[in-house]
């Protein structure tokens, strides 16, 4: 087994520029338990429900279009667009390619979808590091997105939700925020999945926790952690994946970071758990509001089951780009409280 | 090859981006594209991708809605003037009907339009939306 497991391209690399986009809707988790529990609370507040003319390729485009007007660059400029999700519109037919065209980034460029539950947006941004770090272009973004749908009645309807974020990398010296080193840590865990022509997902109810979650981002965080020398007390910010709140609280804990570290990027409450959106939504909120200098750790978790993780240093040029585009907490303060029937009717879930 | 298939496709950068033509000749901005300048007459070819940004014109709300479109009523349709000249028709979207009002600043997104049944494909194009809550709320 080689010692070394971190991830650094050759050419320094960072995000450029960076984006978000929450529908308005919003179903609290005491409307769920009115409906299914008898009563009482969920362990959210609420979560953000797409409308009926939103899907993960729109909520793609709309953080697709924040992040460039961020990076301030032509939209043509990038080579390659990868979107992660767990729910594209269509089973064949790329995202990226509607994604590429709304942008006017076609058609010089890569395009496809990336798949591996709540971490497919986290992939797509290693590959993305991967194409820019190498030189084979200047500019590739990574999208994660869904519009993640729980089973009536099961516990993931408290939390399944809609969103997503979109990263440009580019090449360090127009970062907002370089690259200090990345890993990824995979393995065939199956604690959570969808067949072929199914509707929703299945999961591992209490497996989900420990072999699954806890192990993966626990041991990617901690390892990219060693291997670059770095503790909890030199960053600013961590983000960890969010199904709730309680699985990223107790991970970061446990790997000793404290809660002031977390609440900036910790929106599960708010918004819900947008799978392959969550983690990056929590990078993006963080962005935000960073200041030169931050030290930020990124630790994805997706279903199947593997985490990436990444280490960020925000750069000066984090400012002048805050404002280019609608901020996290103004699309999270953007709401509209739905009661569980509206929710049914919007997310398609009546036989007609 | 099914000819709506073909026909969305063609409209494909005038729907997803707004994509319209500038008149080389008088300046006049043209959407959708149409190749002659509908001011001046002369030919128009130069791509123009308009800001989305521009204001309610004049709405009315659909109860009755055509085919393809009866899953979203009741909806709003307005007339937009963009701010480059143009006036488009096109959905409003995020704000109930009742709070829609002239002159309100409104702005362009891509979402769905509609889909050719179960099995074909999904249509995506403008809509507009209220522009007031990010500007606002960054200010306040």
């Amino acid at each position: 087994m080689s010692s070394q497991h971190l991830m650094q391209p050759e050419r320094a690399v960072g995000i450029i520029g960076y984006g978000s986009y929450i529908p308005m809707y919003r179903l609290s988790s005491t409307e769920v338990a009115r409906v299914w529990s008898g009563g009482g609370r969920g362990p959210i507040k609420e979560k953000a429900v797409a409308g009926l003319d939103e899907d993960t390729v729109t909520i793609a485009m709309e953080a697709a279009r924040n992040a460039v007007a961020r990076a301030e660059i032509q939209a043509d400029a990038l080579r390659a667009i990868w979107v992660g999700s767990e729910s594209p519109p269509y089973a064949v037919k790329p995202a990226s390619t509607l994604v590429a065209e709304a942008l006017g980034a076609t058609p010089y460029l890569l395009a496809a979808d990336f798949e591996f539950a709540c971490k497919a947006g986290s992939e797509a941004l290693q590959a993305a590091l991967g194409l820019v770090g190498s030189r084979m272009g200047d500019y590739a973004m990574a999208i994660g997105a869904d519009t993640a749908q729980g089973r009536p009645g099961d516990d993931l309807e408290y939390t399944a939700s809609s969103g997503g974020s979109a990263f440009v990398v580019g090449p360090a010296d127009l970062a907002v925020a370089t690259l200090l080193g990345s890993l990824s840590y995979a393995t065939d865990t199956p604690d959570f999945w969808r067949r072929a022509y199914q509707h929703y997902p299945r999961h591992g109810g209490r497996f989900t926790g420990e072999p699954a979650y806890f192990h993966h981002t626990q041991s990617a965080a901690s390892r990219l952690m060693e291997e670059l020398g770095m503790d909890p007390d030199d960053f600013e910010f961590a983000i960890f994946h969010q199904p709730n709140v309680k699985f990223p609280s107790r991970a970061a804990r446990r790997l000793g970071f404290t809660a002031e570290q977390i609440d900036t990027g910790l929106l599960s409450n708010l918004i819900g758990n947008t799978y392959a959106g969550a983690s990056l939504t929590g990078l993006s909120a963080v962005l935000d509001v960073a200041k030169p200098g931050d030290r930020i750790l990124l630790v994805s978790f997706g279903s199947g089951a593997g985490s990436d993780a990444f280490v960020w240093e925000v750069t000066e040029r984090i400012t002048s780009r805050q404002d280019k585009a609608p901020r996290v907490t103004d699309y999270i303060r953007r709401r509209t409280e739905i009661d569980y029937a509206l929710y049914v009717r919007y997310r398609g879930k009546l036989k007609t | 090859m099914d000819p709506k298939v073909v026909n969305d496709w063609r409209l494909r950068g005038q729907r997803y981006r707004l994509e319209g033509e500038l008149c080389d000749h008088c300046g006049e901005a043209i959407f959708p594209p149409r190749d002659i300048c509908p001011k001046c007459h002369e030919p128009a070819k130069t791509p123009q991708t308009l800001s989305g940004r521009g204001e309610v014109y004049t709405f009315s709300t659909i109860y009755s809605a055509p085919e393809g479109f009866e899953a979203y009523t009741p909806y709003t349709v307005a007339l937009v003037k963009l701010e480059e000249g143009p006036i488009v028709t096109a959905q409003l979207t995020d704000v109930p009907p009742a709070e829609v009002q002239i002159g309100m600043p409104v702005e362009m997104v891509t979402r769905r339009l509609r889909t050719h049944g179960e099995e074909g494909t999904i249509v995506y194009g403008y809509k507009f939306r209220p522009a007031s809550f990010w500007h606002a709320s960054t200010q306040a």
